[in-house]
């Protein structure tokens, strides 16, 4: 074989049928001339030579071949004079390409059966080695991919808090479960000053190690920012501002950060874009919700600062988009209400996260492979253990709930629900719940009507508070300027006659009903409160 | 919470029309209870009984609402009487002097037997 010139091969991907550069050295090599070291032939899928070789059987002379193709141009350039085709199961994987005989005669017949012989026992075993190559070369792939997700899990998981805080009242819990592809969830708590700590749930568009990088990134930022500016606001003010300038393109990080301060349940947040977190409270359950732009995105963004109390009994879920977008088989998705409605109905000795796991684990089935990483943080606030110990007027703000309505026709029943449980531990006689039940629905629809005109995303503010023997419902509504209506004293002789309205009633009732009404205004709109003196309890006569 | 609106009906008991309302009164129910009151009076009923036994809440437009029927009542010459009042509503009438043009009666049977005269208590 020796006098062969020398051998080129064609490597072909199977998975295109398309002629790559050949790698795999020759089945013989020789000395270096005639025909060039490079002279490596390209064959096009839909090169008619292709098909001609894939079915020739046997070595084919290149000189007398006449076919429309571009290859065939080539390799009669290239002088090539023999092609054998190397074809494995019916699939050409290559060709043997023989220049001219050193001794310038033709090739023989015993040449070529030679060899077609080589080429039938070459094939096959250069087949193999393609596989094998291309196995190695897909572990060497799938192996890196598992570093890498390795690495990713590492990088997540060693900035993660590794204890959560033990506040006195409160129960504070975590948890964190990566999806298979590492996501760029992270959660985060920070002791701050004079006792207050900072929540932070966070997510980074995509995944793996860049997520990762990118995640351990902005919680080294916020945790220096937390420490350092402390408002909610400005801290993530701050942690944009820092990352814009180095975020990867089409990739940023939303993030919710609240500060509790565990003495008095005051829960300062702001949200950079993230999932609202839900807080069930004796009035329903209530969406922190506070406007702001996904962190990394664009510089000088502001984040509005919001506020809620918690009440003994509440308790706050921080989540992220793993739970809500789960899906079942069907693709049916999570969503937020589900969610929501979820964190309503928990009973009260019931863990929370327990419970949204049992309950995401219902909705996609029990084998379901995790899309997402899912995280979740939650704050309650311990209820007293017995409805008496809310009655000792104590050093605390003695806030029994606080929740938000949509100004819509008809809430006035809820807040006189919440605010009937939230004075249940009081043991108000029978007549002067009713009176405070009807006091409070009037004042609540003076809010939802007057105050926020019937627009329900401007909430009806609702209050209760117990403390030095007064019980204090307070309803604000966001009626900023707006004047408070005219209080004219029903009179419903003239009413009857036509002199007055029908209407009027509302005010005049919420004075009858209470001991004692007061009226503030600042500049997000109106507080109407409602007090009772309850020293003594006096007895319902008149 | 979804708001129970205000079902009505109306029963003639001997010359006497009673209407039942279930439910809240408040100001969706306006319709209704104008519906309730024409039903009522059309046969020539001289006295109406509002039976609020089944009543769940009355804010203040709902006090309006009635409010507004006694003057219509009134303007026809209509004896308007409440029966199945809970002690809360019954102060409510009280305080906003409803109590004064209507006749309060502890039960539908006292409302009705009473409706010539006055049975207060």
């Amino acid at each position: 074989m020796t006098a062969l010139t020398r051998s080129f091969l064609r490597k072909l991907s199977r998975s295109r049928g398309q002629v790559a550069d050949g790698d795999v050295d020759g089945a013989a090599a020789a000395p270096a001339d005639p025909l060039p070291d490079r002279a490596a032939v390209e064959i096009a899928p839909n090169d008619p030579l292709l098909a001609y070789f894939q079915d020739a059987n046997e070595a084919v002379d290149v000189d007398g071949l006449e076919l429309d193709s571009p290859a065939l141009r080539e390799l009669k350039a290239a002088g090539v004079r023999l092609a054998v085709p190397l074809v494995s199961q019916g699939e050409l994987i290559g060709v043997l390409s023989l220049g001219p005989r050193l001794s310038e005669q033709d090739y023989s017949s015993d040449d070529r059966k030679l060899l077609d012989s080589l080429a039938g026992q070459a094939a096959p075993a250069l087949r193999v080695g393609q596989l094998v190559r291309e196995q190695q070369a897909e572990a060497a792939t799938r192996q890196r991919y598992e570093q890498e997700l390795e690495i990713a899990r590492l990088i997540q998981q060693n900035f993660l808090p590794k204890e959560l805080p033990d506040l006195d009242g409160w129960r504070i819990g975590a948890f964190y479960r990566p999806a298979r592809e590492v996501g760029g969830d992270f959660y985060d708590v920070i002791p701050l000053p004079d006792g207050r700590v900072g929540f932070v749930v966070g997510d980074v568009t995509d995944k793996g190690v860049p997520a990762a990088l990118v995640m351990s990134a902005t919680r080294t930022i916020l945790r220096a920012s937390a420490t350092r500016l402390v408002e909610p606001g400005q801290v993530l003010e701050a942690v944009n501002e820092h990352l814009c300038p180095d975020m990867p393109e089409k990739m940023f990080v939303t993030c919710l950060y609240g500060v509790l301060d565990p003495a008095t349940g005051l829960l300062r947040f702001a949200n950079a874009g993230h999932d609202v977190p839900y807080v069930k409270t004796a009035g329903g359950v209530l969406e922190l919700r506070a406007r702001g732009m996904p962190l990394g995105l664009l510089a000088g963004m502001a984040y509005e600062e919001k506020e809620m109390v918690l009440a003994p009994g509440d308790s706050a879920l921080l989540h992220s988009d793993g739970i809500v977008e789960a899906h079942t088989p069907a693709r049916d998705m999570y969503g937020f209400p589900r969610l929501k409605e979820t964190v309503g109905r928990r009973p009260q000795d019931e863990d929370l996260i327990a419970f949204v796991l049992a309950d995401l684990e219902a909705f996609t089935g029990p084998d379901a492979e995790q899309e997402d990483d899912i995280t979740m943080l939650t704050l309650e606030r311990i209820a007293p253990a017995g409805a008496a110990a809310e009655g000792g007027d104590d050093h605390q703000i003695g806030l029994l709930t606080e929740f938000e309505l949509p100004s819509e026709a008809g809430n006035e029943r809820l807040a006189i629900a919440g605010v009937e449980r939230a004075v249940a531990s009081l043991a108000l006689s029978t007549a002067r719940l009713e009176r405070l039940k009807t006091a409070v629905g009037e004042a609540t629809m003076n809010a939802i009507e007057h105050g926020n005109e019937n627009v329900a995303e401007r909430p009806v503010h609702v209050r209760v508070l117990h403390s030095d023997g007064r019980l204090r419902v307070q309803v604000a509504d966001m009626g900023e300027t707006r004047e408070l209506p005219e209080r004219e004293t029903p009179d419903i002789e003239a009413k009857l006659a036509g002199l007055q309205k029908p209407r009027g009633w509302g005010l005049f009732l919420i004075d009858s009903m209470v001991d004692e009404t007061r009226v503030t205004s600042d500049a997000r709109g109106h507080t109407l409160e409602l007090i009772l003196h309850l020293e003594g309890e006096p007895d319902d006569a008149e | 919470m979804t708001p129970s609106e205000l079902q009505v009906r109306v029963r003639d008991r001997g010359g006497t029309a009673v209407v039942d309302l279930h439910g809240e009164i408040n100001r969706s129910g306006d319709e209704r209870l104008a519906q309730a009151y024409r039903d009522a009076t059309r046969n020539g009923a001289r006295t109406v009984v509002l039976n609020f036994e089944h009543t769940e809440y009355i804010n203040s437009t709902g006090i309006a609402l009635i409010v507004g029927l006694l003057a219509q009542a009134r303007a026809q010459k209509v004896q308007i009487s409440a029966c199945g009042l809970s002690e809360h509503y019954r102060e409510i009438f009280e305080i906003t002097r409803l109590a004064d043009f209507i006749t309060i009666a502890d039960s539908e049977d006292g409302a009705v037997g009473g409706a010539d005269g006055s049975n207060d208590d």
